[in-house]
């Protein structure tokens, strides 16, 4: 039988407010247990929640990003269930009346190709704190610090068929995010998590299979790891006459596989109601739409631009688009030399494979985009030649020289493009190099093509590389030639 | 000195008459000497009421006392006070020293008045007898073998055994209004959204409202003024003036149109507190005011809805007393749920329990709509018999309970108790003001006479009116006057 995976997504986005949601921590990463929980944080008797504005710019910010409506009236409701790390003995979040009603992602398959992904609704909450099982001999450790850190909870509809598809939604969520600004996109620092909702029904078949929630998938990799193994099961276990049942399982990044943690029959019962501490919160079209003139250009629309107006390619017009520090990074490269197809091929070429060489983002490129582009201007006005570029690429990299040109002079690099000059080097090179030109001479003519390779080697060497290739060739071939 | 009133005291201070340091020692003693016999205060800070008398002491000395300086107040322990115990009446808090001051302490610090200490209360502010308390029951100083009323029984009973002029309660269903009614003092419950909930610990959020309880309507005015304004720490504190509640109180109440609803004089009312009531109103009537009948339909309904709701947020408002961060925790956990069960089932007294129990089950999957949200209509609804009963009258007159206080133990039947609460709880439901004020004495006996209050209500945020309503009828009247004999 032929199976048809569908998928839907609930990613939790950590936004970068300076403080909680609901108090005036701070929310900065990594700091010792305990020490970034106010009272408010810590759920002492008598405290109150205040909502921290920042957060629900963030929300609208993202809500106009996917041109969401924006409902003028959500409401905070109590999530309760018990949890040492859940202070309150609720979480405070949004059920009936999110922030960010239906909106649209576009995201961008592997064949450049692009679909649409419609988006349920996006909330706000808070996040809980988080438990320490080592050190403390049979007993359990509670760091309050993450408590009260500001999510938004994007929740998609299950128009999502593969996990290539999953995975590229969670890639335009993380683009998006990180444009806006409105997060650090951070995965490893857990500021963006997803549960994974996966159900398989024959291919064709209307109705949506049983659906089986995944926990603690903080990867795009892992996201694909996990749905490829959930629907191998589920199709195993259909095929085999068994049938998926309701639950909630947990991904296994170590053993690559995922595991039963409770069925719906043992789900709580979270008892939403109102929060009766927060007021529904309230926004009118005025503050929507001045949330609007803060907005950036957004991944989809510069990928337009890239493609239509600088001429790019759709791969590359994508790739360049994923994120934006490597947008702007390459539209300064872009803008200094003033030609985006060569910048395009030495950020996405060059650059990115001496970055992941070296494990570097972007952001930590010892290449300003501003040198990378003074650099490819004098590629481009033919000042060096290919080769030269890459020792100046190399010598800008060690930090070698401020700029190209200042390198370009130190090493002496310009193109030698004075026909003279050239033609000396290469009645050297024909001198000192007698047998080869005999066995030229004597070569058969569509041979000669290829021979010709070593004269050109010794003649750019001779030059120490700055001689223009182009020039060497056609020199050559007309003195070699002459002899026969 | 412990016979006079917030604002005679006030006056005393600032005419030399005593220092804070006197008056608040004096106080102190008579504490510790009356109160073994009616258990009002968990928790008397000795230390710290000299301490601040002489801080007030001192900023008089330098010309910087407000009208408040010097003045010896005491909490219900329900507002959290750094360092010292805040139990709100639970085993659960026995421990718990709140670690910051609640916005309405803070305000009183700064305007210099004294803590005397932390009243006793029904535990969590469920109840309306007093008898809930870990601490146990508070007697009511006109005769210990009543109630003080509740949940804020201990700051009604110091106030009525003159062993603080002033206390701060708190009333979610009439925890102020049915106590001072009990003990014979005048306690004012503002408007939601008044005075800030930050830092006093959460029974039912969307219901509960701090205020004063003193002798005089003057007396809750001059402590409304100190507490009221907008809290940037709590979100559902109003932002609106706050007007001096002092400047209005002689008004005449020439032409005051009085609305006496109807369903407020009906079946299980008392009818030695109907008596009173309707004594005071004539009061009123002499001095210029009109009474008009009206109705508020939806009064049978209160008492339903707030038995939803309050239970309903109550259950995830102490869902905090886990045993994980502070509190009670029982002894030798196995694991984590024998830690949640047993702290909460050891923390807990019965009357908290139950309300957790009704207010989990109305919340849960499949009944949430037909009691939380049906409560939430109703509540609508109340509010609605409030504002058009307001656009036909200025404000509403009844009794604040339907009974005087009645004898410890007398209500074994948790329902019988609710019923208490029948006058009061719609206030909350509807988040207008009201105020009990003394308005004599019931009883068959002339030893068993005990004291009755006539509530007033008046629109949101119309304190300065409900308190001028309140006070020329005090100037008329003496109830507020009289004091219980307690064996000094």
């Amino acid at each position: 039988m032929q199976w048809e995976t569908v998928i839907g997504l609930e990613v939790h986005v950590q936004l970068a407010t300076q403080s909680k949601i609901f108090s005036g921590a701070s929310t900065a990463f990594g700091a010792e247990a305990n020490t970034q929980a106010s009272a408010v944080d810590l759920g002492l008797p008598g405290v109150l929640p205040v909502l921290n504005e920042n957060a629900v710019a963030m929300a609208v910010q993202f809500g106009l990003a996917i041109n969401a409506q924006i409902p003028e009236i959500s409401v905070f409701e109590r999530k309760n269930y018990f949890y040492p790390d859940l202070p309150k003995g609720y979480q405070t979040s949004q059920m009936a009346q999110p922030i960010i009603g239906p909106g649209e992602v576009e995201i961008t398959l592997e064949d450049g190709s692009t679909k649409r992904i419609r988006i349920h609704h996006a909330h706000l909450e808070e996040d809980a704190g988080k438990s320490l099982h080592e050190d403390y001999h049979g007993m359990t450790g509670i760091d309050l610090n993450r408590s009260g850190t500001p999510l938004l909870e994007i929740v998609s509809e299950p128009d999502l068929r593969s996990a290539k598809e999953a995975s590229a939604y969670i890639k335009a969520i993380h683009a998006i995010v990180t444009y806006l600004g409105i997060s650090d996109g951070n995965m490893a620092e857990g500021s963006m998590r997803c549960d994974v909702n996966v159900s398989v029904r024959p291919k064709g078949q209307e109705t949506y299979g049983t659906r089986a929630e995944i926990k603690n998938v903080n990867s795009f990799r892992f996201a694909e790891r996990a749905i490829a193994f959930e629907v191998e099961r589920q199709i195993d276990l259909i095929e085999d006459g068994g049938k998926v049942i309701q639950e909630t399982r947990l991904f296994d990044p170590d053993l690559d596989e995922t595991r039963s943690m409770r069925t719906k029959e043992e789900a709580n019962d979270y008892r939403y109601f109102p929060c009766p501490d927060l007021l529904p919160l309230m926004l009118d079209e005025a503050y929507v739409e001045h949330q609007r003139t803060t907005l950036p250009e957004l991944p989809a629309e510069k990928r337009q631009r890239f493609q239509h107006e600088l001429g790019l390619s759709a791969y590359d017009a994508d790739f360049l688009s994923s994120s934006r520090p490597l947008a702007e990074y390459f539209e300064r490269v872009k803008d200094v030399a003033g030609d985006a197809k060569l910048a395009a091929n030495w950020v996405q070429g060059d650059l990115m494979a001496r970055l992941n060489k070296d494990s570097l983002d972007i952001t930590e490129s010892p290449v300003s985009a501003d040198q990378l582009g003074g650099l490819l201007l004098r590629l481009k006005d033919e000042t060096i030649n290919g080769k030269a570029a890459k020792q100046v690429f190399a010598d800008l990299w060690e930090r070698k020289g401020e700029s190209a040109d200042e390198i370009i002079d130190a090493k002496g690099l310009k193109q030698v493009t004075d026909t003279g000059a050239i033609e000396a080097m290469i009645d050297q090179v024909i001198a000192d190099n007698p047998v080869q030109v005999t066995q030229y001479r004597e070569a058969e003519e569509d041979k000669r093509g290829k021979m010709i390779g070593f004269f050109v080697g010794q003649a750019m060497k001779a030059s120490r590389g700055t001689a223009n290739p182009q020039q060497v060739n056609a020199l050559l071939k007309q003195k070699l030639d002459a002899l026969l | 000195m412990h016979d006079l009133t917030l604002a005679e005291l006030a006056r005393g201070l600032a005419s030399g008459d005593y220092s804070s340091r006197e008056l608040t020692t004096a106080l102190l003693a008579r504490i510790d000497h009356l109160d073994p016999q009616l258990n009002s205060f968990i928790t008397v800070t000795h230390e710290r009421a000299l301490a601040d008398a002489d801080a007030a002491d001192q900023a008089r000395q330098n010309g910087q006392a407000g009208i408040l300086a010097g003045v010896p107040i005491a909490y219900k322990d329900i507002y959290c006070t750094e360092g010292v115990r805040t139990s709100c009446g639970s085993k659960m808090l026995d421990n718990f020293a709140a670690p910051y001051d609640a916005t309405v302490v803070e305000k009183l610090k700064l305007a210099g008045t004294v803590c005397l200490g932390k009243t006793n209360m029904d535990e969590f502010a469920m109840g309306s007898s007093n008898e809930n308390s870990f601490y146990g029951p508070v007697k009511n100083p006109w005769d210990t073998r009543l109630v003080p009323g509740g949940s804020s029984g201990g700051s009604a009973a110091a106030v009525a055994a003159g062993l603080a002029p002033a206390a701060l309660g708190t009333d979610t269903g009439g925890s102020i209004r049915q106590p001072a009614a009990f003990c014979g003092i005048t306690g004012l419950k503002p408007t939601y959204g008044r005075v800030s909930r930050y830092g006093m610990i959460a029974y039912a959020s969307s219901l509960d409202q701090g205020g004063p309880m003193a002798r005089t309507a003057e007396d809750c005015a001059l402590l409304l003024n100190a507490m009221a304004g907008h809290d940037p720490r709590d979100s559902t504190s109003v932002s609106r003036v706050v007007p001096d509640y002092t400047h209005d109180l002689e008004k005449p109440l020439t032409g005051l149109k009085i609305g006496l609803p109807k369903e407020y004089f009906g079946d299980g009312l008392d009818s030695g507190v109907e008596q009173a009531v309707r004594e005071a109103i004539k009061v009123y009537e002499s001095l210029g005011a009109q009474v008009i009948d009206v109705s508020l339909p939806h009064t049978d309904l209160a008492v339903p809805a707030y038995y939803v709701i309050a239970p309903a947020e109550a259950s995830s408002n102490l869902s905090r007393y886990d045993g994980v961060r502070f509190g009670h925790r029982c002894k030798d956990p196995v694991d984590l749920i024998d830690m949640y069960k047993r702290t909460r089932a050891e923390g807990f007294g019965d009357e908290v329990k139950r309300r957790i129990l009704i207010g989990t089950h109305t919340l849960s999957e499949g009944f949430f709509d037909a009691y939380y949200r049906k409560a939430q209509q109703v509540r609508r609804l109340i509010r609605q018999d409030f504002l058009d009963a307001f656009e036909k009258v200025d404000v509403l007159m009844g009794p604040a309970a339907p009974t005087t206080a009645f004898e410890l133990g007398a209500k074994a039947d948790p329902v019988q108790m609710y019923l208490q609460d029948i006058y009061t709880i719609a206030i909350n439901l509807a988040g207008i003001p009201g105020i009990s004020v003394p308005a004599g004495f019931a009883g068959q006996h002339p030893t068993e006479r005990r004291p009755v209050g006539l509530q007033i209500l008046a629109p949101h945020f119309a304190e300065s009116h409900l308190l001028n309503v309140a006070h020329v009828y005090q100037q008329a009247t003496d109830w507020h006057q009289r004091r219980p004999e307690l064996d000094v």
